[in-house]
């Protein structure tokens, strides 16, 4: 197969970054999209140029490192799938590829197609957690869980925190992040004791961080790769509306 | 070198107990002039880091990734192992115990590992309180699966994520920590070595992957969780930046390296497709529950496999070992598939693949019961192979997938270094020469959470240590060091790619060293390496500059100690005259091809030490006895 890609290419965060054209000949079908671009950069490396940064680690989908923005879309056209589980039988043979970063404003770009994306740790930071040190906990089957509420929560905590929830939202809202851990905690047991504190800190510290607000696009659930649902975002809300008038009282 | 593992004496029931209670303690409130260095963020690092700053101590944690939730434990998919006996089905603390040596086929610590199955049930207790949400059944408790190697269920899991949502746990304990002050994390910093003085370890140099700064941070105490190195094949399952620098940087000063040939070749993983693969994917263990694996009984049978008639099926598992048929441990179904494969009745392009076929299932479950418990690993293997699962059999073969071996810990998880502690995979000591599914997340737990916050309590409390700054000849020494060795990689200038030298001495190490060892082969790499060595020192290129991101820099670093930690592991294959669990030697086995132990002269923990580059390391042996697991042959016939 045969692809032109244009690649986001960009020294450093302050410098000012613009696209690269590479043409590729004889690609397997097989080859991932990541594996596409290894390809490339071992070529690069061998003529002496600096190789394509990107992030990228498990390459099975689930640590949440690969970051791309492809033909627009944060981690490209396929449904449920993240950039490293892309692979090139899914395009069509002599396709154009425009290759970026994530984009948002509270994702500054590293360097060409990798970016900072620690304010989604501050967010954690603030309140994603059950309070509960090292060897105080009760035996396991003692806290029942109905399975449904278990199950639930086990939709929200599959988020991988790769951000492309917060790249692909016109406002660049870090909501659908934010609402599957307040989400996963607040619909567990374990969760009930902090429940409306961590709401609170949460949104409060996802709001320092300058990402925006939700304005209902749902383009964050379209580009999930975990295909998380936007009616954690409207639970979160009830829960954010609840917590905050307990507080007021 | 002297090895002694502080075994605690009495009863192995009543060792850790007693131990615990003869540890010195430290006054809460002076925990906190004590400064730990944790170096890595999966399963163990994170748990462990978490679990010091709850107990008061400074905490600072390094991770070269973004974030420390990217740690490779969270690929894990399968499950953790507990003895709870929820499901009453005979198992116990005595057994998880029996099970987790038998299966290292009696190659690890009977106290080590006595104290894993005990500390077992603390670890799912803490997860759930944490809030992992395992599988639950209807009536609200814990569900539990069966898993390769093992005739109980005593499987916890979440979904086919089950590393993923530990690690979460354990990280947002960890993040816990950082709001309340006690942790500063460095996330994109690796570490580049290990900083000794006087004989104990006080710290460690790291290079910033953004800016290239090179920098020293000290310590009381040192902990590696830095995993393992099975990324010696080039293909692995292990992520892509896995590596051995940090365990083989504190080899070289001084720390020594036990069993470095026990590498898991784990039997389910999607066979390669070409040569651009750049990593293997694993399907998870537990489809060997509902899946069932064959190859056909002709040679070069190419029929599609719908087309080939039961009769003319060969359910090798099944067959050859009937009590544990498709469960049967890793290092057995690894070698059995590659058997069938070589005799020339291997499936795929390549003739490296075999069956794994769940049309037995879905006929006796319905479609829907499968999709609930393996939907997203078949939708994971159709996504990289194209092929529907539901409808045609997965094709799967072997890989790299887990190293037991890794740097010498005592039962207080330090090395032979004193002040340097070594958790999870990057130590060698719980699961022999051959880990059981579902061990890994547990014993990188219990690491963690359970046995270094107590451990390195006594060590603080015992060692005298002098105060020491940055600033120390041995700290600048370090930095100068890395200095240079940046500043060489940079200035060859060859021709060659870093990659292409991984690449190269992968395959060698894969075939020469990997599922099946002999002699000849083994010299033929020892032979090899020294060579390719030689070419990566003079025909390296580099491009760009050390001061800013340079990922051809990052993997030539990695690449660089991975080239003579490959002797090392060959060296330990070659010396290690039997066959024993995932070390499998053509000279040492039975008739019928199993592995051939010899208890006579191996029954040991070989411990190699680094003697000065050039020459041969030094082996040194640590005796296992085995009082409660009576030495005997493995058989899951």
């Amino acid at each position: 197969m045969k692809f032109t890609l244009h690649i986001w290419r960009q020294k450093d965060t302050t410098s000012k970054g613009s696209f690269e054209t590479y043409k590729m000949e004889d690609v397997s079908e097989h080859m991932s999209l990541l594996e596409m671009i290894d390809v490339l950069n071992e070529q690069l490396i061998s003529e002496g140029k600096e190789p394509i940064a990107f992030d990228h680690d498990c390459r099975e989908g689930i640590c949440g490192a690969c970051s791309m923005t492809i033909n627009g879309r944060p981690h490209g056209n396929m449904k449920g799938t993240t950039t490293c589980q892309l692979h090139m039988r899914m395009f069509k043979d002599g396709d154009e590829l425009w290759i970026e970063p994530f984009r948002a404003r509270a994702f500054p770009v590293i360097k060409d197609l990798v970016v900072d994306r620690s304010a989604l740790d501050r967010i954690i930071a603030a309140g994603g957690y059950v309070t509960v040190n090292t060897g105080a906990a009760q035996d396991a089957n003692s806290i029942p869980v109905p399975k449904e509420s278990a199950d639930l929560a086990m939709d929200a905590a599959q988020c991988i925190g790769c951000g492309a929830c917060v790249a692909s939202c016109p406002n660049g809202a870090a909501m659908l992040f934010t609402a599957a851990k307040i989400m996963q905690l607040a619909l567990l047991p374990q969760g009930q004791p902090e429940r409306k504190k961590r709401a609170i800190a949460m949104i409060e510290q996802m709001d320092k961080e300058g990402f925006g607000a939700c304005r209902n696009y749902y383009e964050c659930e379209a580009n999930c790769p975990k295909n998380i649902s936007v009616r954690f975002i409207s639970r979160m809300n009830i829960e954010f509306l609840s917590a905050a008038t307990a507080k007021s009282m | 070198m002297k090895l002694d593992s502080k075994i605690p004496s009495g009863p192995i029931q009543e060792k850790w107990d007693k131990h615990r209670f003869e540890m010195k303690l430290i006054n809460a409130a002076n925990k906190r002039k004590y400064k730990i260095i944790v170096v890595g963020t999966g399963l163990a690092g994170s748990s462990a880091a978490a679990s010091f700053s709850e107990l008061g101590y400074n905490v600072e944690v390094f991770t070269y990734h973004d974030t420390p939730r990217r740690a490779h434990s969270i690929a894990a998919q399968g499950g953790i192992n507990a003895a709870k006996n929820y499901r009453n089905d005979g198992d116990s603390i005595w057994r998880l115990f029996y099970d987790t040596v038998k299966g290292g086929d009696f190659r690890a610590r009977e106290a080590n590992v006595y104290r894993l199955a005990q500390v077992s049930n603390n670890i799912i207790d803490q997860c759930v309180a944490q809030g992992v949400p395992f599988a639950r059944e209807y009536g609200g408790l814990l569900d539990n699966r069966s898993f390769g190697g093992a005739q109980v269920s005593r499987t916890f899991y979440a979904r086919g994520q089950t590393g993923q949502q530990l690690l979460l746990g354990a990280y947002q304990a960890l993040m816990k920590e950082v709001q309340n002050g006690n942790v500063k994390i460095h996330t994109r910093k690796e570490m580049m070595d290990i900083v000794v003085i006087d004989g104990v370890c006080r710290g460690i140099v790291t290079r910033d992957l953004i800016t290239g700064k090179i920098e020293s941070f000290v310590g009381d105490a040192v902990c590696l969780a830095t995993g393992g190195y099975a990324n010696i094949f080039f293909l692995s399952t292990n992520a892509i930046a896995c590596n051995v620098t940090a365990t083989f940087r504190a080899y070289k000063k001084g720390a020594g390296f036990a069993n470095p040939c026990f590498t898991q070749i784990h039997p389910t993983c999607i066979p390669v497709s070409g040569d651009h693969q750049s990593k293997l994917t694993l399907m998870s263990e537990s489809l060997r529950n509902d899946g069932r694996i064959w190859v056909p009984k002709k040679k070069d049978d190419r029929r599609p496999p719908n087309e080939i008639p039961e009769d003319e099926r060969d359910y090798y598992l099944e067959r050859k070992y009937p009590s544990f048929g498709n469960l049967s441990p890793r290092d057995i179904s690894s070698r059995a598939a590659k058997e069938v494969c070589d005799e020339g009745r291997g499936v795929s392009a390549t003739g490296y693949g075999v069956y794994l076929d769940f049309a037995d299932a879905i006929k006796r479950l319905g479609r829907q019961k499968i999709e609930e418990r393996y939907g997203n690993l078949f939708e994971m293997y159709e996504r990289i192979t194209g092929d529907d699962p539901y409808k045609t059999p997965m094709m799967i073969y072997p890989a790299a997938h887990y190293t037991m071996g890794g740097l010498w810990v005592d039962y207080n998880l330090m090395s032979t270094i004193p002040g340097l502690h070594v958790l999870g995979e990057a130590n060698f000591s719980d699961h022999g020469a051959n880990r059981l599914g579902a061990s890994a997340l547990m014993q990188g737990l219990a690491d963690g959470y359970f046995i270094i916050p107590y451990t390195i309590g006594d060590y603080l409390a015992k060692a005298k240590l002098e105060k020491v700054t940055d600033k120390h000849p041995e700290f600048r020494k370090a930095e100068e060091d890395v200095r240079n060795k940046i500043h060489k990689l940079l200035s060859i200038k060859g021709k060659r790619t870093p990659t292409s030298f991984h690449k190269q001495f992968g395959k060698l190490m894969w075939e020469d060293v990997g599922m099946a060892r002999s002699a000849e082969s083994l010299k033929h790499a020892l032979e090899e390496i020294p060579k390719i060595r030689e070419e990566f020192w003079n025909n390296l290129n580099v491009p760009g500059e050390d001061a800013s991101l340079n990922i051809a820099l990052e993997r030539a670093c990695r690449v660089a100690d991975f080239l003579e930690f490959a002797e090392l592991l060959a060296w330990d294959a070659l010396e290690r005259e039997e066959s024993c669990g995932a070390h499998f030697r053509v000279e040492y086995q039975y008739e019928d091809g199993e592995a051939k132990r010899n208890d006579e002269k191996f029954c040991h923990v070989a411990v190699w030490e680094y003697n000065g580059d050039g020459n041969k390391p030094i082996r040194h042996q640590e005796e296992l006895t085995f009082e409660n697991v009576p030495l005997q042959v493995r058989s899951y016939k």
